[in-house]
């Protein structure tokens, strides 16, 4: 017997109208703003899709984007398999357990611009401690305010001492989940280490691993602040990421316009590429 | 294959033992013949599982010594021992087929890919699993897992013994009795020593030919499945294997007659020893009913289907007849009659009578 009927639609109307408010409205004034130019006083002039065009073709925007993606491409390739090692070391059970998950939060219960400001004064190369020891102690010429690559190696490492912890804990709790006589089955059937990593633990973490990858391209490929308080993107614009340059472009030179087209576009890339990510990842399940 | 061994073995979880209640196993010492079929029979947590992960390496013991045919294993890991083990849970490696599942403990000793087919061929015929060999193991049913695990022991034609732990646990009632004939029938076939671990008796009693009851880390009784039930060597035994389980009843010794409740009572023979507490330990099977005998009432008749179940008060003491037919009326008056030749004492649980000849 058929028992259905469209009363269920009803209770989405609430969700629906409140996320309409906070998301779906100012996006749309995004949108908005992406086909008009505007000199002030409320006057519109339609654009059409003219400020797409500018900033895909400008060289700023595709500079900044291939910073964006060299970053999160680092970030990614030294965070997850660091993540995947520190939890495979951390102890299962005992006493060390609590503690190692303790230090592990640490980090990210940091907020952002405490971070930023903290490696800003830890690599100033005058009074940062690590700033003095490498050029006073150690004798390596490091100074991430004039240059670009010591600029780069400390974005990248704040960035992996800031969320590698992610990426251990949503392991760890993969490898936690596996039962002992898993282990057991894998000693008797003469498994080598490389073996039980490669058909017992990856396979086991593979859902947390999708997770705290898309988390972390996400985060890495949005992110601001950290930078942003470390170098404000220089020297130059040597780290001027995306988000860093979005922001010089809406309310430093408050060219709304071409902002929401960089926004809009700066969406679609981040959508697609975790869609991307989340289909490779997830492609053998559907077998 | 192997004659299996186990000499004065003692099993303790904590770093220093100090008294026998801090051991996991005492005083273990059994033999098992090469190609028999055991099982290990006991209630959770008395040790069964301990004594099997210590034969199969995953587990060392505290003292004493596992021989393999007199040579002795006790320090060796799993993979060289050569034992086989079914967990509890169907351990199978999800990325792979089942084909791959199955060749996965050769590939890692190194076997010619010629000979790891054919034996994959075989095994996989075996278990009837052929048409799944190249489907992705996750994706199978908890008894064709638990199947493939088994499969991934019984692969290596060089297993000293295949090691079951209550590997019937998480598979439907209606598929326990297929897997477990299937069982009898790959020990016929590879004849390798098995020992099977499990809590349930109908388990024990149809895989094994010889059963070793445990309790609290000690081995109370080794037998076939009729002496385990014939002629219980501790109340343990008695209670835990039969349904219902044996009546142990608190009695006094006199000879070869044992005074139960004001009543004398005929013994299988004279007993021995003296002291301690003496209970008088008749089967519900061997109580019967008649004209004379002792007066009992009747509080419950259950029927379970085969046979009934007749529980009767004898004074204070509460006890169980199995009967067929002639069955009484709850509340009823009856006179029970215990077989002689089937009741003993037990003096602190132990048995204590001797059989006449």
């Amino acid at each position: 017997m058929r028992t259905e009927n469209q009363k269920a639609w009803f209770f989405v109307l609430p969700v629906l109208a409140l996320v309409a408010f906070n998301a779906l409205v100012p996006m749309m004034t995004v949108v908005n703003y992406s086909v008009q130019e505007t000199f002030g006083n409320n006057q519109f002039f339609w654009e059409g899709l003219g400020w797409f065009e500018q900033i895909l073709r400008s060289d700023r925007f595709q500079a900044a984007l291939g910073r964006q993606f060299l970053f999160t491409f680092l970030i990614l390739l030294i965070e997850v398999p660091l993540g995947i090692i520190v939890a495979l070391s951390m102890p299962r059970k005992g006493f060390w357990v609590p503690v190692c998950l303790v230090l592990m939060a640490l980090p990210m219960l940091i907020p952002w611009n405490v971070v930023g400001s903290m490696w800003n004064i830890f690599t100033l190369p005058k009074i940062g401690l690590l700033g003095y020891f490498l050029n006073d102690v150690l004798g390596i010429n490091y100074d991430m305010t004039q240059q670009p690559l010591s600029a780069w190696i400390t974005v990248v490492v704040m960035d992996v001492w800031h969320w590698t912890s992610l990426v251990v804990l949503l392991c760890y709790a993969g490898l936690v989940s596996i039962p002992d006589a898993y282990y057991q089955a894998a000693k008797i059937d003469g498994a080598s280490p490389w073996s039980v990593f490669r058909y017992i633990q990856l396979p086991k973490m593979k859902t947390v691993l999708t997770i705290a990858v898309l988390l972390r391209f996400m985060d890495s490929f949005n992110i601001y602040t950290e930078p942003f308080v470390l170098t404000g993107g220089g020297p130059g614009n040597s780290t001027t990421l995306l988000s860093i340059d979005l922001v010089k472009i809406a309310l430093g030179q408050f060219d709304l316009g071409p902002a929401a087209a960089m926004s809009l576009i700066y969406f679609a890339i981040t959508l697609l590429v975790s869609w991307v990510f989340y289909t490779l990842m997830t492609k053998d399940d559907a077998q | 294959m192997a004659q299996i061994k186990l000499s004065n073995l003692r099993h303790s979880y904590m770093p220093a033992p100090k008294g026998p209640e801090d051991y996991a196993l005492k005083e273990i010492d059994v033999t098992w013949r090469d190609g028999g079929a055991y099982a290990l029979l006991g209630p959770s947590g008395c040790g069964k599982s301990t004594l099997l992960n210590i034969i199969s390496g995953l587990l060392t013991p505290s003292e004493g010594q596992i021989l393999f045919d007199d040579r002795d294993v006790t320090a060796l890991p799993p993979d060289q021992r050569n034992i086989a083990q079914v967990f509890q849970f169907p351990v199978i490696y999800d990325t792979m087929t089942v084909g791959e599942n199955l060749a996965f403990p050769l590939k890692n000793r190194g076997v010619d890919p010629a000979t790891i087919k054919r034996r994959v061929d075989e095994i996989a015929e075996m278990l009837d699993v052929t048409d799944m060999l190249s489907t992705r193991a996750s994706g199978l049913s908890p008894d064709n897992k638990q199947k493939i695990s088994m499969g991934r022991g019984l692969v290596r034609d060089d297993v000293n013994a295949v090691m079951f732990d209550e590997p019937l646990t998480v598979i439907d009632p209606h598929l326990k009795w297929k897997l477990r004939s299937k069982l009898k029938e790959l020990h016929q076939r590879v004849k390798a020593t098995m020992i099977y671990v499990t809590h349930d008796q109908t388990e024990a009693l149809t895989f094994a030919d010889e059963v070793v009851v445990m309790q609290e880390g000690e081995v109370v009784q080794i037998g076939t499945p009729v002496e385990l039930f014939d002629r219980p060597q501790h109340t343990f035994v008695g209670h835990f294997i039969g349904s219902p389980g044996m009546n142990v009843l608190p009695c006094e010794a006199k000879g070869d007659r044992a005074v139960f409740e004001g009543h004398e009572v005929m013994l299988e023979g004279p007993t021995h020893g003296d002291g301690g507490r003496t209970d008088l330990g008749i089967r519900p099977e061997y109580v019967g009913f008649g004209d004379t005998g002792i007066p009992a009432h009747v509080t419950k008749v259950s029927d379970i289907g085969r046979h009934y179940v007749v529980s009767a008060m004898v004074g204070n003491t509460a006890l169980k007849a199995v009967t067929e037919h002639s069955v009484p009326e709850p509340g009823s008056q009856v006179y029970l009659q215990f077989k002689p030749e089937q009741s003993r004492v037990y003096r602190d649980g132990w048995i204590a009578t001797e059989e006449r000849s």
